[in-house]
């Protein structure tokens, strides 16, 4: 996809352009890349750029449900750094320790100061309070060497929802400057952890993709795990012991309620969404024997069984366009990853390094597919799809379980320290760099990054 | 169904605390406290004088049963009962059949040193190996029920071998 298809889908969010210039639908000022080629930004994450993000200028500063927009101002830039520092490819500087600038300066930069600080890319912008109490955040950013405006967005948000106006600034910087998606606008599920080891309580929890909006769902009296967010947000797909054996629920987070995906009495686990929602992939054991299934999201459809092997076959991930599943089976005598299309058929195995490999999650760009390899350690890694270029991203004593980033170019995962049991949750990006943990408030493990929010 | 539940996770506390996380097949080679186990919940008399003991409860089972004759062992990621584990199965059918009127629930668990899908799975294919050797010596199979906890209750504390040993095991528990 271009820049420019990238940044009309950025503007469903946004309700107005900024300024005289329609900057979404121009075409940037700065060479834009050829549509649909190659992109002509690198993604070197060897070559940090150094961002300025001085805090916004509130106006007329005004109250709000989520505080004074001055405040507003400041901690919208603070989000903005720190987002962009956390992808790792930026050194980010302020808003702390930078001057305050003005509302001409938005529109009009002193690049001669920017320049002699030294920093090569430059991120303005102002809050304003509507009539209808809503914030009005306009975001720019200045290219500080060749003195121009390479993007400018504008978001009209909710005063509660302040963050995510810093979250789609910081993603459209992110996007204009790297040639990648975006994907700091985005959730993540996941569960939160805590207690001794044989009696752990286990939560179901959600947060934003920087840890921040954190919410418990679950209050603990019974097991959860493995869950994942629907495509649209609405749902939550997970594990729960609440009636004493292993099975899968669909979580309705607005209405508070769930319900089984599948009436069997038989214990259902590893639930997936395929990519549209309209279907979940599951697995379930049957006299011991366990399989990959589909069933309609709509819960009225009748399950599908995809596979027969006598062994464990297990979990699952379509890929981006729904049409295979790649899923992991000890078939062989140890598990293994394999690719079969979505109706089951062209099963074939993919793995054939030295271990064991597990826990396959296809890309959302579909070029590659994360794993969990086991060989002695567990370690996170990558291969193509079709088995090749293999390539670990991470060296600890028990790291389990990708998910990836909605760009494909991170990915998360969680961390087991030996003896204690403690769980982390960690991300790092696709060249193995940037390694660092999500700040939880508890313990956390079985991490599932959901889609960038339109 | 919800009562039952309830009942079976109360008895299932007590089975976890009254019992060792050790296991015969490792037991030779075991340290007699192993730092990070639970051992030190390990009683090392009888729970309760034998008078009190009610014929056809878990207490009853646990100690006609005798020291870790509720569970057998595996291998990793194997799910094959041995002919030890036979004898061991031998005598819970034993008991069973001595109390037609109780139930049992066979949890299957794995170690930590696998993914958490396939612990559960491995699991469910321990607790069902054992439910069939049980319902193969004349166990009503209606009488069994199976449930996989994965990786999630280990018995034995450490990360080590002998801990994992412990941890890859089908746990009896009896239902009245």
């Amino acid at each position: 996809m271009s820049l420019f298809a990238r940044n009309r889908k950025l503007a469903s969010f946004v309700l107005f352009i900024l300024g005289t210039q329609a900057a979404i639908a121009q075409t940037p000022p700065a060479a834009a890349p050829a549509l649909d080629e190659p992109e002509l930004v690198e993604f070197d994450t060897s070559k940090t750029r150094s961002i300025a993000v001085p805090a916004l200028v509130a106006p007329a500063p005004t109250d709000t449900a989520a505080g004074n927009s001055l405040a507003l101002g400041r901690q919208i830039a603070e989000v903005i750094s720190s987002d962009l520092r956390a992808s790792g490819v930026f050194e980010t500087q302020g808003p702390n320790g930078l001057r305050a600038i003005t509302l001409p300066e938005v529109a009009t930069p002193q690049f001669d100061y920017w320049k002699s600080r030294p920093v090569e890319q430059l991120v303005q912008g102002f809050v304003r309070v509507g009539g209808d109490g809503n914030l009005t955040v306009g975001c720019y950013l200045y290219d500080v060497g060749f003195g121009n405006e390479t993007t400018r967005l504008g978001f009209n948000v909710p005063p509660r929802e302040w963050r995510r106006a810093a979250h789609k600034c910081a993603d459209a910087i992110y996007s204009r400057l790297t040639g990648e998606l975006p994907f700091f606008d985005s959730r993540i599920a996941y569960i939160a952890e805590s207690g001794p080891k044989n009696k752990r309580i286990k939560r179901l929890a959600i947060m934003d993709s920087d840890g921040a909006n954190h919410r418990f769902i679950t209050n603990g009296q019974s097991t959860a795990l493995t869950p994942r967010f629907s495509p649209n947000y609405k749902s939550i797909l997970y594990l729960s012991y609440v009636d004493g054996s292993p099975r899968i629920y669909v979580y309705d987070i607005d209405a508070g309620r769930q319900r089984l995906i599948t009436q069997s009495t038989s214990p259902t686990f590893a639930p997936r969404w395929s990519p549209d929602g309209q279907t979940i992939l599951y697995s379930m054991a049957v006299s011991g024997n366990t399989d990959v299934y589909k069933i309609a999201a709509s819960g009225n459809g009748t399950p599908v069984k995809l596979t027969s092997s006598p062994g464990i076959d297990v979990g699952g991930s379509f890929s981006p366009d729904g049409r295979q599943i790649v899923f992991e089976s000890d078939r062989s005598g140890s598990q293994q990853v394999y690719v079969m299309n979505a109706d089951g058929s062209n099963q074939r195995r993919i793995s054939f390094g030295s271990g064991r490999y597990a826990t396959p999650e296809w890309s959302p760009r579909a070029d590659l597919i994360a794993f969990t390899r086991i060989a002695g350690d567990f370690r996170v890694g990558t291969m193509r799809p079709d088995g090749s270029g293999e390539r670990l991203l991470t060296d600890s004593w028990q790291d389990e379980a990708p998910t990836w980033a909605p760009n494909g170019r991170v990915i998360q995962f969680f961390r087991t320290a030996k003896g204690s049991g403690k769980t982390s949750i960690w991300q790092v990006d696709l060249t193995g760099s940037n390694e660092r943990q999500l700040p939880t408030p508890i313990d956390g493990s079985d991490p599932a990054w959901g889609p960038v929010l339109p | 169904m919800k009562t039952n539940t309830i009942k079976m996770a109360a008895i299932l506390l007590v089975s976890t605390a009254l019992v060792a996380g050790c296991g015969k097949k490792t037991v030779e080679v075991l340290p007699p406290a192993a730092e990070g186990t639970d051992y030190g919940q390990t009683p090392t008399a009888p729970i309760a004088p034998t008078s009190q003991i009610v014929p056809g409860s878990q207490e009853d089972f646990l100690q006609q049963v005798g020291q870790f004759g509720d569970r057998i062992l595996f291998e990793t990621d194997r799910f094959n009962v041995d002919a030890e584990d036979q004898a061991v199965l031998q005598r819970q059918a034993q008991w069973l059949a001595q109390y037609p009127g109780t139930r049992a629930i066979v949890e299957g668990h794995a170690d930590e040193r696998g993914t958490r899908d396939y612990n559960l799975a491995l699991g469910e294919r321990r607790a069902n190996s054992a439910k069939n050797y049980l319902t193969s010596i004349g166990v009503d199979a209606s009488r069994i029920q199976t449930v996989s906890y994965g990786k999630e209750r280990p018995s034995a504390l450490g990360s080590d071998e002998q801990s994992w040993a412990q941890n890859r095991r089908a746990v009896t528990v009896t239902v009245r």
